[in-house]
């Protein structure tokens, strides 16, 4: 049985996850600021067979708050051992070219937020020398484009920032996981038209759950995106200003 | 979210898709009507409203409590039956009714009212369901049960989604001691041996329901294979057969056509050689044989396919049988399977629930055009005659005053219908 706590509980990705961990009987602390989503969720889990689902309030910019929640999370589930960090916005791009403000929210709640809720549980997992750190960033961290390079930025530097922890805590036995879905059909992405290479949160969750079950490092969701990334990371910059993407 | 039926015939036009996600919520915002939309396995326009907008309950998904003492479960209106399967078999529950796919969500149910093989003994969904929420366009929620707002059970039971967005549903399940069923089919080589072999099984089985070989003629008319079964008390037995592939797309012409339907049929006819044959089968391929082909609804090409289902009263059931089938015969199309049951005597509180005593009919045709739809018309014309009805469910054709002479009370409804919802059959039976 895991001890999992989840940041972001409400999300699409995040409860398809909590779905298949309260199949197999974890036990789960569920994090977000709508408190009322988050008990219908738990109550979902429960009957889906989690053995504990907690649930504790937080918007992740108020970052004073972080510390107390962790605390929370523990103390409900006697101990932790696996961390899923979902939240996160699709910036307005637009917005934040002429908004330092929205600039600046974007990052706090995409990369420090995460960076900072990653700090003390990190130390924890480091200290009792056990656990599995899942944060999901994205495949847009993986090139600055026009269209999105402020919420590509901050998931570029959330990536960049796991693998130094990787590399950190890998003595530790603590694993640390950095997931890159692709499109995914969720609220997040509700008006774009979606294609063939969409897929649903259900797809990416079981990538999600088998990737911490491995101990995966990096795990890109559907794996197709492997491809399509290394393509796009291997077109020379003077190509690339060019494009419109 | 495809904002298509299962018959993919007819397709709707400029239909917004909008997705539900959380119960508690106001409706979204909409311009135009309303309709909500389940799992899309209706298979004509009944689940779809052209130039408006569809609320897509899927993301309802969500189980609120489950008792597995008393059977009692509440969740919300856009799980699948087959998400409750997986969660209740293992606890020793069943459905109380199913239909013949599993992929339809809970909310779809009730709006269709929709009976199994089990109607003789069960009843329609709507007599398992304790209650639900309807949330209507102008905000306010109701609990609607037998006892509480028991108009508005009646009117959006077989409501077609027309008097609100059922939110989440309270059901009563039924005990099963496992998975399996024990099964009997018989091979009956005429419609005339159909009825008194119904008769006799409806006492002792749960389960009853014929395949008719629809190219058969002559003496042979209406021959086919009765299969009954109960659940079993087996500790073992077969496992779930294996989910074959999903027809990945829609192939460019039909793929059943005169020749291999012939064929087929002869052959599933004969397959059998013994006259009776038992069998403990695993419920999934006894309830839902078709599942086990993902989107087989693409099998039919671009043109999609029209369902038939229609139900002929006791006192003329049997000529009423014999005349489609003859007509159907006549006309070379028709489908591999055609499924045959007498319905049982009990009635649903549902306004404009389809079941009702008698024998139900029900097959596919490949949509050819012009001739496909003049022979369901002179379906239309055998069944009327018969004081029969058609399935709404099922339908995409047939004209206003058909559908008023099939549901006499459809005007009860009135009052009930959500003056901002509206779909596409709706428009057509009723403008
Ligand atoms: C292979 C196959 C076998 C079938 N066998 C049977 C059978 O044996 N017996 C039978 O009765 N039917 C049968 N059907 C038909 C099917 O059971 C019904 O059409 C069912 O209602 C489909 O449910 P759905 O969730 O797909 O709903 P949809 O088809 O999307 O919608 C059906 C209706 O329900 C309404 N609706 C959906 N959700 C809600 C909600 N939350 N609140 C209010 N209204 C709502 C819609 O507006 C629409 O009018 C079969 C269909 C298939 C494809
Ligand atoms: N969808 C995609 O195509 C895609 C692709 C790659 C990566 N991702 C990433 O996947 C993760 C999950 O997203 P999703 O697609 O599942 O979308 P989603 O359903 O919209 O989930 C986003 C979640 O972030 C939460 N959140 C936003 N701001 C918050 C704040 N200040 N405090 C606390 N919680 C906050 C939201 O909470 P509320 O419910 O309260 O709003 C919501 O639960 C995100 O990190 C996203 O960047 C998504």
């Amino acid at each position: 049985m895991r001890r999992i706590i989840i940041i972001g509980a409400t999300s699409a990705i995040a409860e398809a996850t909590a779905r298949l961990f309260a199949a197999r009987g974890d036990a789960l602390c569920l994090v977000g600021r709508d408190a009322s989503r988050l008990a219908v969720i738990a109550a979902d889990l429960g009957v889906r067979g989690a053995v504990r689902a907690a649930t504790a309030t937080l918007d992740v910019t108020d970052f004073a708050a972080h510390a107390a929640v962790l605390d929370e999370a523990e103390r409900e589930l006697g101990g932790l051992d696996t961390v899923l960090i979902a939240h996160g916005t699709l910036s307005n791009q637009s917005e934040c070219e002429t908004s330092v403000d929205a600039l600046r929210r974007e990052y706090d709640i995409n990369a420090l937020s995460v960076m900072a809720l990653l700090t003390p549980i990190a130390n924890r997992f480091a200290q009792q020398g056990f656990g599995d750190i899942a944060v999901i960033s994205s495949v847009a961290g993986d090139r600055g484009r026009m269209s999105n390079y402020v919420y590509g930025s901050a998931k570029a530097a959330v990536t960049a920032f796991l693998s130094g922890l990787r590399q950190r805590l890998q003595k530790s036995g603590v694993n640390v996981l950095t997931i890159k879905p692709g499109f995914v059909d969720t609220p997040m992405t509700r008006d774009f038209p979606k294609g063939a290479l969409w897929a649903q949160p259900d797809t990416i969750a079981q990538g999600i759950v088998k990737a911490i079950e491995k101990r995966r490092s990096v795990v890109y969701l559907p794996w197709f995106w492997l491809g399509i990334m290394g393509v796009i990371r291997s077109v020379p910059e003077f190509v690339f200003k060019r494009l419109r993407l | 979210m495809s904002g298509e039926s299962w018959g993919r015939y007819p397709l709707a036009r400029d239909q917004h898709l909008l997705a539900l996600r959380d119960r508690a919520a106001a409706l979204p915002a909409f311009t135009g009507t309303a309709l909500p939309h389940g799992n899309g396995r209706s298979y004509g326009d009944s689940c779809l409203n052209d130039g408006g907008t569809l609320l897509c309950t899927r993301g309802l998904d969500r189980f609120i409590a489950f008792d597995p003492a008393s059977g009692v479960l509440r969740c919300e209106a856009g799980v699948l039956l087959a998400e409750i399967l997986e969660l209740v078999l293992g606890q020793g529950w069943f459905l109380p009714v199913t239909p013949g796919t599993k992929y339809v969500t809970v909310g779809g149910a009730i709006a269709n009212d929709v009976h199994g093989k089990n109607h003789h003994v069960a009843g329609c969904f709507s007599e398992h369901v304790l209650g639900f929420e309807l949330l209507r366009s102008d905000g306010s929620r109701r609990w609607c049960s037998a006892q509480e707002n028991p108009d508005w059970f009646a009117a959006t039971v077989g409501g077609l989604g027309l008097t609100g967005l059922i939110t989440w549903v309270e059901l009563r399940l039924r005990r099963v001691r496992g998975p399996w069923l024990s099964v009997e089919t018989h091979r009956f080589d005429s419609l005339a041996e159909f009825f008194p072999l119904a008769a006799a099984s409806d006492r002792d089985y749960e389960y009853t329901v014929a395949w008719i070989d629809c190219a058969a003629r002559g003496s042979a008319l209406g021959r086919g294979h009765f299969i009954r079964a109960n659940h079993a008390a087996a500790s073992s037995g077969p496992g779930a057969p294996k989910r074959w592939l999903s027809l990945p797309l829609t192939p460019p012409f039909s793929l059943i056509n005169r020749l291999n339907l012939r064929s087929f049929n002869a052959l599933y006819f004969h397959r059998q050689q013994a006259r009776v044959r038992h069998a403990l089968s695993h419920y999934e391929p006894y309830f839902y044989p078709l599942d086990a082909i993902g989107r087989w609804n693409r099998i039919y090409g671009p043109r999609g396919f029209l369902q038939y289902q229609c139900v002929i009263p006791p006192q003329n059931a049997q000529a009423g049988m014999a005349e489609l089938l003859q007509r159907i015969g006549a006309s070379g199309s028709g489908s591999f399977l055609v499924v045959l049951k007498l319905f049982g005597e009990r009635r649903s509180a549902g306004i404009l629930s389809f079941p009702r005593p008698g024998a139900t009919l029900a097959l596919d045709f490949p949509n050819n055009g012009p001739d496909t739809f003049a022979l369901l018309d002179q379906l239309d014309e055998i069944v009327a005659a018969a004081g029969g009805a058609v399935y709404p469910a099922k339908d995409a054709r047939m004209s206003g005053a058909r559908f008023r002479s099939y549901f006499p009370a459809w005007q009860t409804l009135q009052p009930f219908l959500d003056p901002k919802f509206s779909s596409g059959f709706w428009r057509r039976v009723t403008e």
